[in-house]
């Protein structure tokens, strides 16, 4: 075998053309978004937007099912933009938007495309059926895509509303939550792809449906898919990397804990022959929780930096952020026990499954139960 | 095994190091930091007194529950962490760095021999030419390697990832780093001067001037983060720091004034920004720095952050009517006041404080009914996410106040200014609480055609006039019975009824007719005699209206359908009153706002000590994480290679990679 003889070639000798269009497509659309909305930028935004343009190309070389997925959102995004003729109103009356890609349709069609995707998984699972199964893997694609669009459109509309009111649309539990859904969904296909493993879809995608369930709760009873101006607090560059870095997080550790039901059940004998080696979910498991403490160990820096900034301290023991204290002591243990005593199996398995609920309080309970300055987020 | 018994001080040393206690005291402070989020912080005493009870309420105090994070038991926690790290460090570091540089070079054939991860290969090739080429792959793979003659060959000792352990030091120490810095900044030295006596919190509710240099902290002290009120116009050289039931003043290097305080809203009505124009004094008066902060745009000097963290009133001038609510006349009289001030109220209706607490000049409130609910599936779809805010309204200027009466006792207020349209006719608000937990309770008064508040007063006024009562009665009783009965007994019999009805209803509203009806009317009959003595009421006050209006000089009210509602409004206003709890309303005529800005400044000392060490951890994390430590060995000899892999951590990366290198080797010997 005289390939792995060779030293790895340098990365850019290893990059194809495609990749290169890639970059310069990222390039051109951070340049001309740069060019056309610069002057509503302050310079911290223009610094993370052409920051992006690196990140963004890097990112579509290391994983290269982004590049397609990207070109795909952007030009369906723009595509949305143009139906819009620059009127809100058009929402209601242009067929595409109406039914398929204005903001909202997008996200609800997210939401049934996630749930189509995990019935597929299971079918798949419980008949064996590799085709099935890539079925799901297909439809998660397309949720992701038109989540996505859901948010890059929703982004727009809210200009539309009014320009003092446009933001990102992080700003939000609703919004943030449709985040999760992608983020999680699309952790899970990198792995998917990188274990050649489908089998552990029918349990991620578990937990992506009950995000999709409270994003559609959310939607009906609240109302809470209306676009918001933004409170004073939340009008700071800050907030562009601080909610998608805690996402990153939130949305790792969610995986790991799935991955953790799947190890307990198969190490239990349940669809332990359908399911993939435990040795291979407990490696998943421990990749899912170090790439989500490294990131909510940013987010986390991040969010003492932003409060450095509104708040007049780095650290206030604000609930939201004690909480997200404990759930990193929590994976700082986990880290510990796993690498430093080396140990494996149930234990740690349950820990990630437990670790779902500190999480999940962390992210949705303190907004429910306790008050704090990080009160925006109320439900 | 071991049995010279150990030293307590190398027990100690052990057990700080040890896996174990760091992790117990992670899950230890984990714990210990959910106490602070369920139990609400720092709130004032009373708050707890009440929710606890007395008992508790001291429990919780003596364990320092309404500030966890400060209590000594937390720090205490937080020290044995930075201890236990430190040692952790202290242990390792020299290891580690050793480690780092090391090819351990020195191992022998035998031990690779007992390797788990080896692989042996038949070679034709001499062992120089072997060693070359491997090494030559193994430096492609990223390693270091080190070439080395041994007996009858060569061994290459090779190393990759070194760096996982210096990201062991960089996040360890980053970990005592970012304690060390938030200690800088937390409140140590006032703990310690606090309890060696120095220092004292001061629990009075007196002026800034009139605290003692005991509860006083100098512009130098090293970290601080307090607030300051400051009106528009006015300036503050002293910060206020919050602790435990009481407070410090803080001198500041400084004077802060504010020029100006501006509150931008979106068109929905919702805050868009605070901002405050600011002044910076030296101490002589001399002006060093002019800046306007907003949320997210704090100003720094000197080390100072000044950041805009509230807003309040800072007292505004008003001008307002006083109105008798039981007088008989229809009369006011002139009020003025400013907000967060007092001033005595003698009336006709006796003495009381009345203080103002509170000024806005905007209210928006939901005006509207319920959202209707979204039609078909489809209709959701394509459901609109821009929200109607139609239902949400700026009703104008509020002011709020409490009158207390001469025993004490206090009710709150909260009176529109401008009228509010309520099934299409508009009233004048003003409601009313016990307490500040309860919401506002509204008593309405009806506008006449001109809008205004007088027709209500003049028909108040006349209803409770017990001189009017027989004019108003024959009046009555001369519009509702037919010429002939005119003089009649049944005259004298309908005028004596209504003068009864009237007297009745102005000693307390429907209320009083209600319960005269219980006492006196048998049950099968009252539904049909409260219908009756409504009629009367409102027919007697419809006449009411007609002398008030010509006493005053004013044209008499057109019979039409809006005085019916005018008069039928004001009853039920009247019949409020007795439950409203003041024997005054107080309309606001006129205002100059005066905002005040509420800033918070800190000094904080530690903060790029703890940057500093969230850089480094972030560095650290990430070589810990994603650096892979492993080594590799080929011993090469005439005639054989033997090639061993280790790594402190096992994963199934690993096995691939031996995997790797084992084929590679099967490769090269050929
Ligand atoms: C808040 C406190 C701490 C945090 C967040 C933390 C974090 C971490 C992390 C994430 C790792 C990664 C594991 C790896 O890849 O090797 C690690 C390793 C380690 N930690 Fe900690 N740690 C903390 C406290 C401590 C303490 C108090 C000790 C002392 C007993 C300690 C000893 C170690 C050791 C020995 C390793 C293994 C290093 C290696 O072999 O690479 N840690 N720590």
């Amino acid at each position: 075998m005289e390939l792995a003889l060779n030293q790895p070639a340098p990365l850019f000798k290893r990059l194809s053309w495609f990749d290169w269009l890639f970059a310069a497509i990222v390039a051109a659309g951070a340049l001309f978004a740069l060019s056309r909305f610069g002057d509503y930028m302050d310079i911290y935004e223009k610094a993370i937007l052409l920051a992006a343009i690196p990140s963004l190309a890097v990112f579509g070389w290391f994983w290269k099912p982004f590049r397609p997925l990207f070109i795909g959102v952007g030009l369906i995004s723009l595509f949305a933009i143009s139906q819009y003729q620059g009127d809100l109103t058009r929402m209601e009356q242009a067929f595409f938007l109406k039914y398929l890609i204005s903001s909202q349709a997008a996200i609800m069609w997210m939401c049934a495309l996630f749930g189509l995707a995990t019935l597929a998984y299971w079918a798949g699972l419980l008949t064996r059926s590799e085709f099935t199964m890539k079925t799901g893997s297909t439809l998660s694609w397309a949720a992701i895509t038109l989540g996505f669009v859901g948010l890059m459109v929703r982004w727009y509309e809210s200009y539309l509303i009014g320009v003092d009111v446009g933001h990102i649309p992080v700003s939000n539990l609703y919004e943030v939550f449709v985040l999760f859904c992608l983020i999680t969904a699309m952790m899970y296909l990198y792995y998917e792809a990188r274990y050649q493993t489908r089998q552990l879809g029918a349990l991620v995608l578990l937990v992506i449906s009950a995000a999709v369930g409270f994003i559609l709760w959310y939607t009906f009873d609240r109302q809470a898919h209306e676009i918001q101006p933004l409170v004073p607090a939340l009008k700071s560059w800050w907030m562009k990397l601080h909610v998608p870095a805690n996402f990153i997080g939130y949305g790792s550790f969610s995986l790991s804990a799935m991955l953790g039901v799947g190890y307990l059940l198969s190490s239990r004998g349940i669809l332990s022959s359908r399911l993939p080696s435990l040795e291979v979910i407990d490696d998943m498991m421990y990749k899912a929780i170090a790439i989500g403490f490294a990131f909510f160990t940013i987010a986390t820096i991040l969010g003492a930096m932003w409060a450095a900034e509104a708040w007049g301290g780095y650290w206030s023991w604000d609930p939201k952020e004690t909480w997200a204290l404990i759930v990193w002591l929590n994976y700082a243990a986990w880290l510990h026990i796993r690498l430093v005593k080396g140990l494996r199996g149930p234990m740690l398995a349950w820990w990630a499954v437990i670790g779902l609920f500190v999480t999940t309080f962390a992210f949705l309970g303190v907004n429910m139960f306790l008050s704090g300055l990080h009160s925006y987020g109320e439900l | 095994m071991n049995t010279v018994p150990h030293s307590f001080g190398k027990s100690l040393f052990e057990l700080m190091s040890s896996m174990r206690f760091a992790i117990s005291l992670l899950s230890i402070l984990a714990v210990a930091s959910i106490i602070g989020t369920v139990l609400k912080q720092a709130e004032p005493y009373g708050n707890y007194l009440i929710q606890l009870g007395p008992f508790w309420f001291e429990v919780f105090e003596k364990l320092g529950l309404y500030d966890v994070y400060h209590a000594a038991w937390f720090l205490l926690i937080l020290t044995f962490l930075v201890a236990s790290t430190s040692v952790c460090i202290f242990r390792n570091a020299p290891n580690f760095v050793r480690e780092m540089k090391s090819f351990r070079e020195h191992v022998s054939e035998q031990s690779l021999n007992a390797f788990k991860h080896k692989h042996e290969a038949v070679t034709q090739l001499a062992p120089t030419a072997l060693a070359a080429s491997a090494q030559r792959y193994l430096e492609g793979q990223g390693y270091k390697v080190k070439n080395l003659t041994r007996e009858e060959g060569v061994l290459l000792a090779a190393k990759a990832g070194s760096w996982n352990r210096l990201g062991y030091l960089l996040a360890h120490s980053a970990i005592v780093l970012i304690c060390v810095g938030g200690l800088l900044d937390g409140n140590m030295v006032f703990k310690v001067q606090q309890l060696l006596g120095y220092k004292k919190i001061e629990t009075r509710d007196i002026p800034q001037s009139q605290v003692p240099a005991i509860s006083r902290l100098g512009p130098s002290n090293p970290s601080f983060r307090g607030s300051v009120q400051i009106p528009e116009g006015s300036s503050a050289d002293v910060v206020f720091l919050n602790v435990a039931d009481g407070y410090l003043v803080q001198d500041l290097p400084f004077t802060v004034g504010l020029k100006q305080f501006r509150i931008e809203h979106y068109t929905t009505g919702q805050p868009k920004s605070f901002e405050s124009d600011i002044e910076l004094f030296d101490k002589s008066g001399q002006k060093i720095k002019e800046a306007t902060i907003a949320v997210n745009h704090p100003l720094v000097y000197d080390g100072v952050a000044i950041y805009q963290a509230s807003f309040a009133d800072g007292g505004t001038r008003m001008s307002l009517r006083g109105w008798n609510l039981f007088a008989p006349t229809a009369s006011s009289f002139p009020v003025e006041g400013v907000v967060q001030q007092s001033t005595a109220l003698s009336s006709g209706a006796g003495e009381y404080t009345l203080e103002f607490t509170d000024f806005r000049p905007f209210n928006i409130e939901n005006m509207g009914g319920d959202i209707a609910p979204a039609g078909d599936a489809m209709g959701v779809l394509g459901s609109s996410p821009v929200s109607d805010n139609k239902h949400l309204r700026n009703v104008g200027p509020s002011v709020q106040f409490k009158l207390r009466d001469a025993r004490g006792q206090a009710r709150e207020f909260s009176n529109y200014m401008l009228p509010l349209e309520l099934n299409g006719r508009w009233y004048m608000m003003t409601g009313v609480r016990e307490s500040p937990n309860e919401a506002f309770r509204y008593m309405r008064m009806p506008l006449d055609a001109e809008g205004n508040i007088e027709s209500f007063m003049r028909l108040r006024g006349a209803l409770l006039n017990a001189e009017l009562r027989p004019q108003i009665a024959a009046r009555f009783a001369r519009q509702a019975l037919p010429q002939n009965a005119w003089g009649t007994e049944i005259e004298d019999k309908l005028k004596f009824s209504a003068t009864q009805m009237l007297a009745l209803f102005a000693e307390g509203g429907f209320q009083s007719l209600g319960r005269f009806i219980e006492e006196k009317v048998p049950a099968a009959e009252r539904d049909k005699a409260a219908g009756t003595y409504l009629r009367i009421i409102e027919l007697a006050a419809f006449e009411a209206l007609q002398i008030a209006n010509s006493q005053a000089g004013l044209p008499p009210p057109p019979a039409d359908e809006a005085t019916g509602w005018l008069v039928r409004d004001s009853l039920n206003s009247i019949s409020d009153m007795f439950v409203y709890g003041a024997p005054i309303y107080l309309q606001l005529m006129q205002y100059d706002e005066v905002k005040a800005s509420g800033l918070q400044l800190t000094r904080s000392p530690g903060q790029n000590v703890v940057y500093f060490g969230s850089l480094l951890l972030t560095l650290g994390v990430f070589f810990m994480l994603y650096v892979r430590e492993r080594r590799v060995w080929l011993r090469v000899k005439p005639g054989s290679a033997l090639l061993a892999m280790s790594s402190a951590k096992h994963s199934i990366d690993f096995e691939k990679e031996f995997a790797q290198h084992a084929q590679a080797l099967d490769t090269l010997v050929k």
